[in-house]
C-alpha cells in the first residue's frame, strides 16, 4: 500500500504545446461557413485529422449557437480541439475546453488544388524550424522572380529593374536593388530588407509596401534598410 | 564549301527593337569575313526580314530559312553569297510567314549543318522575347547584346541576359553563353550633358564585359540605305572602326577600348575655322 502511494506521488504531469489551426468565425456565421466550404472545395481534406481551435472573440455567439457551430464543423470533418475568446461561464460542459495563452505562429496558406489534390493534408510546420536561407551569387535579371517562402534570401549581385525577390524571411542584397523586394511574405513582421545600394521600384514587408514614389529621394543610391514599426513600413539609410 | 569546320554560333540580340541588331549583325558579319573568316549570317526575324536589305541581297532571295526547315529547299540552295566578300553568306528569313513557322527541331538541324561548313554563324535575333528571339539564341556559344545608352534599352537587355542564362542549350547543360555588350548609337555630346546613361552606368547595371561602343553616325544610316554593311561601305568611318575593333575582340585579340569623344572633333572644328 505504501509503495503504491509512493508511485502515485511520483506521477508527474508535463505541459506541452501543439500547433493548431485557429478559425476565427465572423458573423453572420452562415456566410462564414459558406466561405469555409468554398475553401474546402478547393483543398479537400486539408483540415482532416488536424487539431483546430476556434477563436470566438469576434463571433458573439450564445452557448447554443456555439454548440451548433461545432456540430456544423463536425459535419465537415473538422474536430474542434478547444475554444478561446468566450467567457468562462459560456463554456458549458458539452463544448470543447476553453483555451488560453495561445501564441501566434505564421499564417498557413491553403494550397491550390494542383498541390493539394486528394492526398492527406500536409503536416503542420514544426514549431522550431531549422534556419533556412537561399544564396544567389549572380545578378537577378529583369523579369526574373526569386520566391523563397522558407526563409531569408541573400543576393550577392544586383537585382535588376523589373526583377523581384520574395522571401518569407529577410532579404539581403549586396549589389544594387533596382527591382522589387518583398520580405516577410509568410507573415513574419520581424523580417527586414537590406540593400547595399537602393534604387528599387517597390519595398514590402508582409502586406505593408511603399513604391519608389513614396520613398524619400535622399535614400536613393545609398545603403538602406526597411523594417516594420507596427503597421508602418520604415526605410532608413544605413550609414 | 569546305567541310570539317566547327563554327562558333553568335547571336546578336537586344530585347528592344530599333537599337541596331540588324545593322550590327551585317557590320560584324562583314568584318569577320573581311578578316578571313567564313561567315553565314541568319535572319531570324521571320515575317519582318531586313538583313537582306542591309546586305543588299534582297533581289537575289529565292529560298529562305523556313523553306529549308520545311524541306522545300536544301540549305546550299537558300544560302546567298555576298557579291563583295566571297566568305560571307546570308540565310534570309521568310517575309510571308511568321515566327510560328520556326520549329525547334528545324532550327537545330539547320544550325548543326551550318556548323560543319563555316567558322562563324551569326544569328540576327528579332526584337522581343518570344519564339523568334528564343530560337535565335537557342544554340548560341556567344552573344552580343546590343544596347543603346538609355533606360528602356538597358532594362530589356537585362531581361535578355537572364534568358541567355536560362533558355539556351548551353545554359541547360549547366554551361554559360559568353556574353558581350555592344553599346550602339552613342552620342558623345549627349552623354557629356548627362542626357543619356553613361557607359559606366550601363556597365554597372548589366555587369557583362564591353566589346565595343559604336558612335551615332549618319554613315550607319547611309550604309543601310545603300545595302552595304558599314564596315564595307565606309571602313574608315568612326562606327566602322569601332565595329572592326569589336570584331577583333570577339576573335580574342586585346584591343584597348576607346570611348568615342567629340573633344577632338570640336577642337578640329575650332582650329579649322581659325585656319579658314
Amino acid at each position: 500500500m505504501s509503495s503504491l502511494i509512493c508511485q502515485r506521488q511520483s506521477l508527474t504531469f508535463r505541459a506541452r504545446s501543439y500547433m493548431a489551426f485557429v478559425f476565427t468565425p465572423q458573423p453572420p456565421i452562415a456566410d462564414w461557413l459558406a466561405d469555409l466550404d468554398a475553401t474546402l472545395e478547393r483543398s479537400k481534406g486539408f483540415f482532416a485529422g488536424h487539431p483546430v481551435a476556434l477563436d470566438l472573440s469576434a463571433a458573439g455567439l450564445t452557448p447554443p449557437e456555439i454548440t451548433q457551430l461545432t456540430a456544423s464543423l463536425a459535419e465537415r470533418g473538422i474536430r474542434v480541439l478547444g475554444i478561446e475568446g468566450i467567457a468562462p461561464h459560456d463554456a458549458t460542459p458539452g463544448l470543447p475546453p476553453l483555451l488560453r495563452g495561445g501564441r501566434g505562429a505564421q499564417e498557413i496558406e491553403i494550397p491550390e488544388p494542383a498541390a493539394a489534390s486528394a492526398e492527406p493534408a500536409p503536416a503542420l510546420p514544426p514549431q522550431k524550424q531549422e534556419p533556412a536561407s537561399l544564396l544567389i551569387d549572380s545578378p537577378v535579371r529583369s523579369g526574373q522572380s526569386v520566391v523563397y517562402i522558407e526563409g531569408d534570401v541573400t543576393v550577392l549581385g544586383s537585382v535588376g529593374s523589373g526583377a523581384e525577390i520574395i522571401a518569407g524571411g529577410s532579404i539581403h542584397i549586396y549589389g544594387t536593388l533596382r527591382g522589387l523586394a518583398m520580405a516577410g511574405a509568410s507573415g513574419n513582421p520581424r523580417a527586414r530588407i537590406f540593400c547595399h545600394r537602393f534604387e528599387g521600384e517597390l519595398l514590402a514587408i508582409g502586406p505593408h509596401y511603399k513604391t519608389a514614389d513614396e520613398i524619400e529621394a535622399s535614400l536613393r543610391r545609398g545603403p538602406a534598410q526597411a523594417w516594420l514599426d507596427g503597421n508602418t513600413l520604415k526605410i532608413t539609410a544605413m550609414n | 564549301m569546305s567541310e570539317g569546320k566547327s563554327a562558333r554560333v553568335l547571336v546578336v540580340t537586344s530585347g528592344k527593337g530599333g537599337v541596331g541588331k540588324t545593322t550590327s549583325t551585317a557590320a560584324l558579319g562583314a568584318a569577320l569575313a573581311h578578316l578571313g573568316q567564313k561567315v553565314v549570317v541568319i535572319d531570324f526575324d521571320v515575317g519582318l526580314r531586313n538583313l537582306d536589305l542591309v546586305l543588299g541581297a534582297e533581289r537575289r532571295v529565292v529560298f529562305d530559312l523556313i523553306n529549308v526547315i520545311n524541306g522545300v529547299a536544301k540549305l546550299p540552295q537558300a544560302l546567298i553569297k555576298d557579291k563583295r566578300l566571297e566568305n560571307l553568306f546570308l540565310l534570309p528569313a521568310s517575309q510571308t510567314r511568321d515566327k510560328d513557322a520556326l520549329t525547334e527541331e528545324g532550327v537545330a538541324k539547320v544550325i548543326a549543318e551550318l556548323r560543319t561548313k563555316f567558322d562563324w554563324i551569326v544569328c540576327d535575333s528579332p526584337a522581343g522575347i518570344e519564339r523568334g528571339a528564343t530560337l535565335a539564341m537557342r544554340h548560341a556559344d556567344a552573344a552580343i547584346i546590343v544596347t543603346n545608352p538609355e533606360v528602356s534599352s538597358v532594362r530589356d537587355s537585362d531581361r535578355i541576359i537572364g534568358l541567355l542564362d536560362s533558355k539556351t542549350e548551353k545554359a541547360e547543360r549547366g554551361e554559360s553563353v559568353e556574353k558581350h555588350l555592344l553599346i550602339t548609337r552613342y552620342h558623345p555630346w549627349r552623354a557629356a550633358r548627362g542626357e543619356m546613361l553613361s557607359i559606366d552606368d550601363v556597365l554597372e547595371i548589366l555587369s557583362i564585359p564591353l566589346i565595343g561602343i559604336i558612335p551615332e553616325s549618319e554613315e550607319v544610316l547611309r550604309a543601310s540605305n545603300v545595302g552595304s554593311p558599314i564596315t564595307l561601305n565606309a571602313p574608315l568611318s568612326a562606327p566602322a572602326k569601332a565595329y572592326f575593333d569589336a570584331t577583333k575582340r570577339l576573335k580574342g585579340e586585346q584591343i584597348p577600348m576607346q570611348i568615342p569623344s567629340e573633344s577632338r572633333g570640336l577642337f578640329n572644328k575650332l582650329f579649322g575655322r581659325k585656319a579658314a
